[in-house]
């Protein structure tokens, strides 16, 4: 065995060390199913011998009535072979799906210990991929590939009896089609993987290419080389197409080596039998039957070779989801997570460094404090890093140096949910999920009564458009909130927050996209929200900083001014130019 | 169904002489094949009879009969298959070329992975159809007959016994079978749902760990999975019992052909041999019968998948004469110049394909008027979606006026082949893309036969060159997916010099610059400015810095309607002292660059 294979072979142990302990809860099926493909695989063999009786003991003597014997016995046992079958079927499917429910539980939960940050590493549609056809991959393992492996065993073991039974002689002789079958399957395998590789090979770069062409188009077009272009694209296109001819030529000779191997099979089981019943060793019933066994036995065989390759991709996707679930989560609660001494509401960013990636600060030396029921706005232009100073409050992310903390207890001694639920925070890009408006408001948080949501949708002026809505808050929203404007969304964003109880509230750009006319309605209902309790507002209009207590300008990662609205227009520094960009009429004018 | 097989005889039509070989070689593999039984029942009646020494006569036979079988077998598959596979290189390659010919309007409506996987998965569903769903349906209708020839030809009686099963066998297959696909919809949608959770869930990553959601959407999740794995069990119901019921249906007839054929065969009316061979045809009819369902959806899913393909292949290239008319002949002309001139211009952009909308899309341009004389440079600005862009596009043939006309050099563009009016213009697209080949040729793209000298000039020209020293391979540095990634500002230059190196007399710039710092911006404006001062220029601008030394200034603004108009005009001077919609952006620019800098 080479080094690969042998690495390989330990990958495949160490995935199956993973993902058996999900098929233990369910053994008992697994038993039911290879008791019940013993059954179905012994109707299946006993049809050949039924053959053999029906010739030697009564055709051959005339002896027709008996026939009816036989077929009426014959009849019980193809009913007992199909329930088993059904049978064994359906149990095995229900082990499947039971164990494929339970890992993607543990996918779909493990995925929701990882923080914020795994995910803008992890496009979505890989993860959706992992929880989804990945698992579906590993059924074949679990389900379809180990029980059609038991089958095919049982099934040949069976034939391989009954044959030995009928004469074991001519049962070693037609045992000898099986070494040879599996040498030519072992040269097919060994032909077929690399032309499978090319083939892998050349779809990827035809892929790769068409996918260039089309993102390109627009200069292909305009530079006319499409020529040129087309040139290269037949290199690929040959290459695919010579690829594939090469697993065609793998199969046209693989299929009619096979037919050789039975042919001769049976040319000696006619010529070795022949002889026998000469002899009188073997009955020409019993021949038949070996005839019919020989035809029968290399079906098995074929399965194998061929679930070998259906086996290696459910590994392959096996492997996925095991380091899916290996994956550490980045944040996680302390294993003693502290309390605070009072609950004020207190936030303290001290001394605070950040960067997404390495070195990259996005924030730099942040010292801020916001006192119990003190109302801080924080304004800066563009990616000056506002957004992430309030994540950073509800640790969605780790701080590179300095500490964050929160009723006078760093974030990271809080018990994770504990500490977001002291926050209510509204996003500028409000996510929604598919369910009703009153489900979005709730968010599927038991405390939060109906009535509860009803009221945070009136004050939230949702309820006024709401009403033109088929079923109004109780009609449901489509795929990412489809249907609603970015305005209604923020909307329902700060219902969501309304309804929520909590001492402290963090609003990100909340009302940027709310129409002016909604927009004064939200305020007083914010203004009542805001009362008695922390609270940081990232904003983006003149309306919301003016209530705020004070005012922090945040410039390329740095808090550069603090103070109230007259006292920074007053300093005629980054604010006031903020100030003149974003708060003037001419804001509207909006330029980019 | 139809209209599959119309698209694909053409394709398959190239290769008749193969597909007529694989076609004989497939009868004579069958031929041989089916003679087998015919030796069988030979050898055992000669058993019955005694004669015990002709045996391994027989089963020379026997070799040499499957020898026949698996020769013509292997030129079958070689031949049959193979085909398949040189008709999918052809139809590659005409869907390729159709791709890159088709226009702007085309590529917005698919997204580039709808087209991937209409030339991946569609392709290959299509492929089948020529291959195995031309072998197995050819293979099934020759077995059938001959197995019921030979059949017949052993008692008749027998044979409708035998066969009794046969429609059970086909009416249940259908009842089943649409329960399996009914069932299965089902079950892939609940798999639609799950697919849904996760994408929704990990969409919403922050806001679920922001309000601590965690558990409600793993509860969310449990009750999906839940319905899916139930729902899955519901298809199983159904599709468990199929492979059995078959099974148990083939059996029942095999035991009635026992039993009737053992009469027979007991009152003498056949041989052991022929119930033996009778036994044998029987059972190769098995296959046949599961084969075709399969060949059924092979079809099926192969017309579903050509129907979109053929939105590709039937869709309109963009129209374009084959030659310069008659008297275009030294277009452009040398009195007018490459002027350039829109003439009532209305262009709307066309609706997505998967609006609803009856309304009829909203024109970007009305009327649209503009004139660009020889030589001069004019810049474009204004805000987001006021329409700048659309009118550098149409000039060559991105898009198409949809009423009055767009002329260069005094002729309608669509009056010049396509190929000619871009060779004129050197155009700077707002995504500066590259193609994964080296800096070399991707600055050389549009001139694959341009000089060393020549490549190095632009390069310096569009203050490329330092950069490209300082790569590792130099101008061979391979750029792109699986090269080195260049930044924003580097691939813009890239594609500043890949424009100068044409020798064309109009040069479009839209809206490329506004990744680069300003520094290297005045740079490439000094190259830029060099070479619009030979060729009549437009250049689409969002920073204003970038356009101050054009000869016009056109500021474009949506008017009631929301179609663009030119609001303001005039040189950079002219427009700030106006004190309009252009130097109240020019002010807020210069603040955004200050605070920048603060």
């Amino acid at each position: 065995m080479t080094a690969p294979d042998l690495a390989t072979e330990r990958r495949d142990r160490r995935l199956l060390r993973r993902v058996l302990p999900y098929a233990r809860p369910y053994w008992r099926f697994i038993a039911l199913g290879v008791a019940l493909v013993l059954v179905a695989a012994g109707a299946q063999v006993a049809g050949p011998y039924l053959v053999r009786i029906a010739i030697d003991d009564h055709i051959a003597v005339g002896d027709a009535d008996g026939l009816f014997r036989i077929l009426g016995f014959y009849v019980g046992l193809l009913t007992v072979g199909f329930l088993a079958a059904y049978g064994q079927a359906w149990v095995v499917n229900l082990f499947g799906q039971r164990v494929m429910r339970d890992i993607r539980r543990d996918v779909f939960s493990h995925i929701q210990r990882l923080h914020a940050g795994w995910f803008d590493r992890n496009p979505i549609g890989r993860v959706v991929t992992r929880a989804t056809s990945d698992v579906d991959a590993l059924n074949e393992l679990l389900s379809s590939g180990v029980v059609m492996i038991i089958t095919d065993v049982v099934l040949l073991g069976g034939i391989m009896t009954a044959l030995l039974l009928m004469n074991w002689r001519l049962a070693l002789v037609t045992f000898g089609a099986v070494p040879a079958l599996f040498v030519a399957g072992w040269v097919f395998r060994r032909r077929i993987r690399p032309a499978f590789r090319r083939v892998r090979e050349a779809v990827a770069a035809v892929n790769s290419f068409i996918q260039e062409t089309l993102t390109g188009i627009e200069v292909l077009q305009l530079f006319r080389q499409q020529r040129r272009r087309a040139r290269e694209y037949r290199v690929l296109n040959r290459e695919h197409t010579g690829a594939h001819l090469d697993t065609v030529l793998c199969f046209s000779v693989f299929y009619p080596v096979v037919e050789m191997i039975t042919a001769v099979t049976i040319a000696v089981i006619v010529g070795y039998g022949g002889g026998a019943i000469g002899s009188g060793a073997l009955t020409v019933g019993a021949l038949v039957a070996f005839l019919m066994y020989s035809e029968m036995f290399f079906r098995p065989i074929r399965d194998l070779t061929e679930k070998f390759n259906i086996l290696q991709g459910a590994l392959a996707a096996s492997e996925r989801i095991v380091e899916l679930l290996s994956t550490e989560p980045g944040i996680r609660s302390p294993e003693n997570p502290r309390l605070p001494a009072r609950r004020d509401g207190s936030l303290t960013l001290n001394r605070v460094w950040f960067a997404y990636n390495d070195k990259d600060w996005v924030l730099e030396d942040i010292h801020l404090d916001v006192a119990p029921g003190e109302m801080v706005a924080v304004v800066g232009h563009t990616g000056a890093g506002k957004t992430t100073l309030a994540a950073l409050l509800l640790r969605l992310y780790e701080v590179q140096r300095g500490s964050v903390l929160v009723d006078g207890l760093d974030v990271r001694e809080w018990d994770l949910r504990t500490l977001r639920r002291q926050f209510s925070m509204v996003q500028q890009d409000v996510h929604l999920f598919s369910g009703s408006v009153l489900d979005n408001i709730r968010l599927g948080d038991p405390s939060i009564s109906e009535a509860d949501a009803r009221r945070a949708a009136e004050e939230a002026e949702i309820s006024a458009w709401a009403e033109r809505l088929p079923h109004g808050l109780d009609t449901r929203l489509g795929e990412r909130g489809a249907g609603l404007s970015q305005g209604q969304r923020q909307l329902v964003g700060i219902a969501r927050a309304m309804a929520r109880k909590s001492r402290i509230l963090v609003l990100d750009e909340a009302t940027s996209s709310v129409d002016t006319e909604t927009e004064r309605a939200v305020q007083t209902a914010l203004g009542r929200v805001l009362r008695n309790r922390t609270s940081l507002v990232i904003a983006h209009r003149l309306s919301t900083i003016r209530g705020a207590d004070r005012i922090v300008v945040l410039h390329h990662g740095r808090i550069r001014e603090v103070g109230s609205h007259h006292e920074l227009l007053a300093r005629g520094d980054i604010y006031s130019r903020l100030y003149e960009l974003q708060f003037e009429p001419e804001a509207a004018l909006a330029v980019g | 169904m139809l209209d599959l097989w119309r698209r694909l005889l053409p394709y398959l039509a190239r290769y008749r002489g193969r597909v007529t070989f694989g076609l004989v070689a497939l009868l004579l593999c069958r031929v041989f094949y089916l003679i087998v039984p015919q030796v069988l029942e030979r050898a055992v009646d000669a058993l019955e009879a005694g004669a015990t020494d002709r045996m391994w006569t027989f089963a020379g036979m026997i070799v040499g009969v499957s020898l026949g079988s698996a020769i013509f077998r292997y030129f079958m598959r070689w031949y049959l298959i193979g085909v398949s596979r040189y008709a999918e290189y052809d139809m590659r390659r005409d869907f390729y070329a159709r791709l890159q010919e088709l226009p702007a309007a085309f590529h917005a409506r698919y997204r580039v992975g709808d087209l991937l996987s209409r030339s991946a998965q569609d392709m290959n569903a299509v492929r089948m159809v020529l291959g195995p769903g031309v072998m197995y349906p050819v293979e099934t209708v020759i077995t059938t007959i001959g197995c019921f020839g030979f059949m017949l030809a052993i008692s008749p009686r027998l044979t409708l016994v035998a066969v009794a099963v046969m429609p059970v066998v086909s009416i249940l297959m259908k009842i089943l079978g649409e329960k399996i696909f009914r069932r299965s919809e089902v079950v892939q949608a609940k798999m639609a749902d799950i697919s849904a959770v996760v994408q929704e869930n990990a969409a919403g990553a922050r806001l679920v760990r922001a309000f601590a959601q965690e558990d409600s959407q793993r509860e969310v999740f449990r009750r999906e999975n839940e319905a899916y794995a139930d729902r899955s069990m519901r298809l199983v119901a159904v599709s468990a019992a199929l492979f059995p019921l078959l099974l148990a249906l083939i059996g029942l007839g095999l035991g009635g052909t026992l039993v009737f054929g053992g009469r027979l065969a007991t009152d003498g009316a056949i041989t052991t041999g022929e119930l033996v061979a009778f036994l044998f045809y029987y059972g190769y009819l098995t296959w046949p019968m599961i084969a075709l369902g399969w060949v059924v959806n092979i079809h099926q899913r192969g017309a579903a998948s050509m129907k979109r393909l053929a939105a590709v292949f039937d869709a309109e290239p963009l129209a374009s004469p084959s030659a310069l008319p008659e008297d275009a002949r030294g277009w452009p002309f040398a009195g007018d110049g490459a002027a350039i001139e829109f003439d009532r211009v209305t262009f709307a952009y066309p609706a997505p394909a998967a609006a609803e909308d009856d309304a009829a899309p909203r024109p970007v341009l009305k009327d649209f008027r503009l004139r660009i004389g020889a030589g001069e440079t004019v810049a474009l600005v204004g805000r987001t979606g006021s329409g700048k862009s659309t009118v550098a596009r149409l000039i060559p043939r991105i898009h198409d006026a949809g009423r009055g006309a767009v002329r260069v050099g005094g002729r309608d563009v669509r009056e010049i082949p396509v190929a000619e009016l871009r060779r004129r213009i050197a155009f700077v697209p707002q995504d500066s893309f590259l193609f994964s080949m080296s800096l070399r040729e991707n600055l050389a793209f549009g001139e694959p036969d341009a000089s060393d000298d020549g490549i190095r000039r632009v390069a310096a020209e569009a203050g490329l060159a330092g950069d490209i020293e300082g790569f590792p391979d130099g101008y061979d540095t391979v750029v792109g997916e699986r090269g080195v990634t260049l930044s924003g500002g580097q691939r813009q230059r890239s594609a500043i010099a890949r424009a100068l190196l044409l020798d064309a007399p109009i040069l479009i710039l839209d809206d490329v610059l506004s990744a680069v710092d300003s520094e290297t911006e005045s740079r490439i404006l000094a190259a830029v400015r060099r070479a619009a001062l030979e060729r009549t220029t437009l250049i689409v601008a969002h920073r204003l810095s970038t356009v101050r030394d054009a000869d016009r200034i056109l500021l474009l603004d949506a008017d009631a309607d929301g179609a663009a108009r030119v609001a303001e005009e005039g040189t950079h001077d002219e427009l700030v002292s106006a004190g309009g919609l252009y130097a109240a952006m020019y002010r807020r620019q210069m603040l955004e660059e200050e605070l920048e800098r603060l």
